[in-house]
């Protein structure tokens, strides 16, 4: 076990390419524009995807994530730009002769072929012998534990059972990306948690770049190596999970991730490596310890998310990055409680303390005259 | 269990008689030992036994049967390019018209297809000399044309309803449209195909209308001798021709129903 634990770490160090100034990229995407008719779906979209990434591409419906999948795929073609796969300009070139696989969200099994031909379907479509086609499609069919219903017709099998064999039919020509369009949205909760692992497994395994199209940041957090949030036909950030979710770049980011509080507010000293924000919404003062590049006076947010921020009965002893306030609602989700707070300045935020201790002689209530409190590292100042 | 309604009962029970009531007399009446064929005799196959050795009768059995497999072979062949073409494509010049001209022969009156078909092969035949003369051919060219509107929007609905991806994966593992084509979504619409196959066969062997218009002597269908003969009044051998072109139309629409319900269980 402690092998695999430090060799496992030893490659995600290795992994972040993206990081390397000298590296080339896998798949370039180059400014490129999709409209139809007069709606532009994506809007000069440029992405660099390395060798062995897991790269998500979340986003709401309508974002041009799934559009810009479809483009990668061959579906569609850019109306403006270029994309690039492994140094081939990939514009003219079919769907049926790119080094590409993809799993549909309906996974598309060919409902008149047993999991074996469906499987084999895309093997057949290359001169391959006989032996070797069937010996790939048994292996991964044995890989995604599927061996006993190989016969089977795609509608004798559950959710879960068709996942995997979009997945087997998908992988089992080896392609260098394997695109993935919702991988897990037709799934229940449990199922999914433990398909997020297998995915994650099979992608280091193989060797396979994959990109993932979703809209749920939990499983872009989880799985991937980067996310690119996209909204509106453009990607708003591209970074690693972490960076996305502590370091959102602008107001849809930090929203569309995961909880978070914003206070606005503007500018009201720049110092070299912080900054102090007047801001209504707490009453006071905001000190943000990372500079940014504003004007005095701008108008800026302060995003503080629901986990960073303290609350107590006693006043805290910084006069800035608190507020006061009273308890307006408790939510007790057994490992945490959630608790709103509606300061004096008529704002309500959310706040969610780990509930450590069990028994606490003087827990917090509704209606409790309360203090929050953060510190100047764990907020973000959103200029857009 | 639900309490059985009343007027229920007695609505299906008008429903049925309405409809199945002809149909049952007639089927009795075939095995009717009486030679008029409105008194019933006692029960017999004499006439079943008559109408087999009745050659006029046979022959135009044959006749009929071998334009109506021509006829639905061919529009299912044409009729699926048209519904293919209809529903995969999105826009192109005169789609409008072809759409319309695919379902014109549904609501057009029989009779003036027929007449403008016997327009066309007269005026064809003067101009080029072919057809020469009227008779199989000019049947099945005739049949073929209204038989292929009813299998393009038989074809055409399944592929509108056919999931785009399905043919996007196969498409996406490697196969060319021509595979394509053959591998996928032929097989998926095949049952659609031999709906309308079997729409069509029904159809030709049953009409009487197009084909007086576009025959020939010698090549009169089953409905045109059964009408000849109809006027100069009913012999008992027509019912048991009736009863057996009955059971023929009955087992093809079952089959096709079968074969429609067991695609829609595996497909969904």
């Amino acid at each position: 076990m402690a092998v695999v634990t430090e060799s496992s770490v030893n490659s995600a160090a290795s992994n972040k390419v993206w990081r390397q100034e000298e590296s080339t990229p896998f798949v370039e995407i180059k400014q490129v524009t999709k409209k139809f008719d007069d709606f532009a779906a994506v809007k000069n979209v440029s992405l660099d995807v390395y060798k062995n990434e897991l790269f998500c591409l979340l986003g709401g419906s309508g974002s041009g994530k799934s559009t810009l999948l479809r483009m990668l795929a061959g579906f569609e073609s850019p109306t403006s730009g270029e994309i690039i796969i492994d140094g081939v300009d990939m514009s003219g070139i079919p769907p049926w002769e790119r080094p590409i696989n993809m799993m549909f969200q309906s996974y598309a099994l060919f409902p008149h072929l047993s999991v074996e031909a469906n499987v084999a379907f895309g093997l057949k479509r290359q001169r391959i012998a006989n032996v070797e086609v069937k010996r790939r499609v048994a292996d991964i069919i044995d890989m995604v534990q599927l061996g006993h219903l190989a016969k089977r017709k795609p509608h004798m099998l559950s959710g879960g059972q068709r996942q995997r064999v979009a997945l087997a039919r998908a992988l089992v020509k080896r392609p260098k990306l394997l695109l993935l369009d919702e991988p897990l949205g037709a799934l229940d909760k449990k199922l999914r948690e433990e398909t997020q692992f297998e995915l994650m497994r099979l992608q280091e395994e193989l060797g396979i770049t994959f990109i993932v199209v979703t809209h749920d940041q939990e499983e872009a957090m989880t799985l991937s190596t980067r996310i690119g949030v996209m909204d509106n036909g453009v990607i708003v950030q591209t970074a690693e999970p972490h960076q996305v979710y502590e370091f959102p770049s602008n107001r849809y980011v930090a929203e569309f991730i995961g909880n978070v509080n914003m206070f606005e507010g503007h500018v009201f000293s720049d110092e070299r490596d912080c900054v102090i924000i007047q801001s209504d919404d707490v009453l006071g003062q905001i000190q943000v310890n990372h500079g940014i590049s504003c004007v005095p006076n701008q108008k800026v947010a302060v995003a503080v998310r629901p986990e960073k921020i303290r609350i107590s009965r006693t006043m805290p002893d910084s006069d800035k990055n608190r507020a006061q306030g009273k308890i307006s609602d408790i939510a007790y989700m057994g490992g945490q409680s959630i608790f709103k707070v509606m300061l004096d300045s008529e704002k309500e935020i959310r706040v969610t303390q780990p509930n450590v201790a069990r028994f606490i002689e003087d827990r917090l209530t509704w209606e409790d005259q309360v203090y929050v409190s953060w510190d100047p590292d764990s907020c973000v100042v959103l200029t857009s | 269990m639900r309490k059985r309604s009343w007027p229920l009962i007695i609505m299906a029970a008008l429903g049925f008689l309405f409809l199945y009531l002809p149909i049952v007399v007639l089927i009795v009446f075939s095995f009717n030992e009486s030679k008029l064929v409105t008194v019933w005799g006692g029960w017999s196959l004499k006439w079943y036994a008559s109408l087999f050795s009745n050659q006029e009768i046979m022959d135009a059995a044959w006749v009929s049967l071998k334009i109506a497999v021509i006829s639905a072979s061919l529009a299912s062949v044409l009729g699926t390019m048209t519904g293919f073409v209809l529903s995969r494509i999105p826009r192109f010049r005169g789609k409008t018209i072809l759409s319309g001209w695919a379902m014109a022969p549904l609501v057009m009156p029989d009779v003036i297809t027929g007449l403008s078909l016997l327009l066309l092969f007269v005026s064809m035949g003067s101009l080029f000399g072919w057809p020469a003369e009227r008779g199989t051919t000019t049947v099945v060219i005739a049949h073929t044309t209204f038989c292929l509107a009813y299998v393009a929007v038989v074809v055409q609905s399944r592929l509108s309803t056919l999931d785009e991806t399905l043919e996007e994966a196969a498409m996406d593992l490697g196969a060319k449209p021509s595979s394509l084509f053959f591998l996928i979504t032929l097989p998926l619409i095949m049952p659609a195909i031999v709906s309308g196959w079997l729409l069509s066969f029904t159809l030709s062997l049953d009409d009487l209308v197009i084909a007086s218009f576009v025959s020939g002597p010698g090549n009169s269908t089953l409905p045109m001798v059964i009408f000849s003969k109809v006027r100069l009044g009913i012999t008992p051998e027509v019912n048991a021709l009736a009863t057996l072109m009955i059971v023929a139309v009955a087992l093809s629409v079952l089959i096709a129903l079968y074969i429609m319900r067991r695609q829609k269980r595996v497909v969904g």
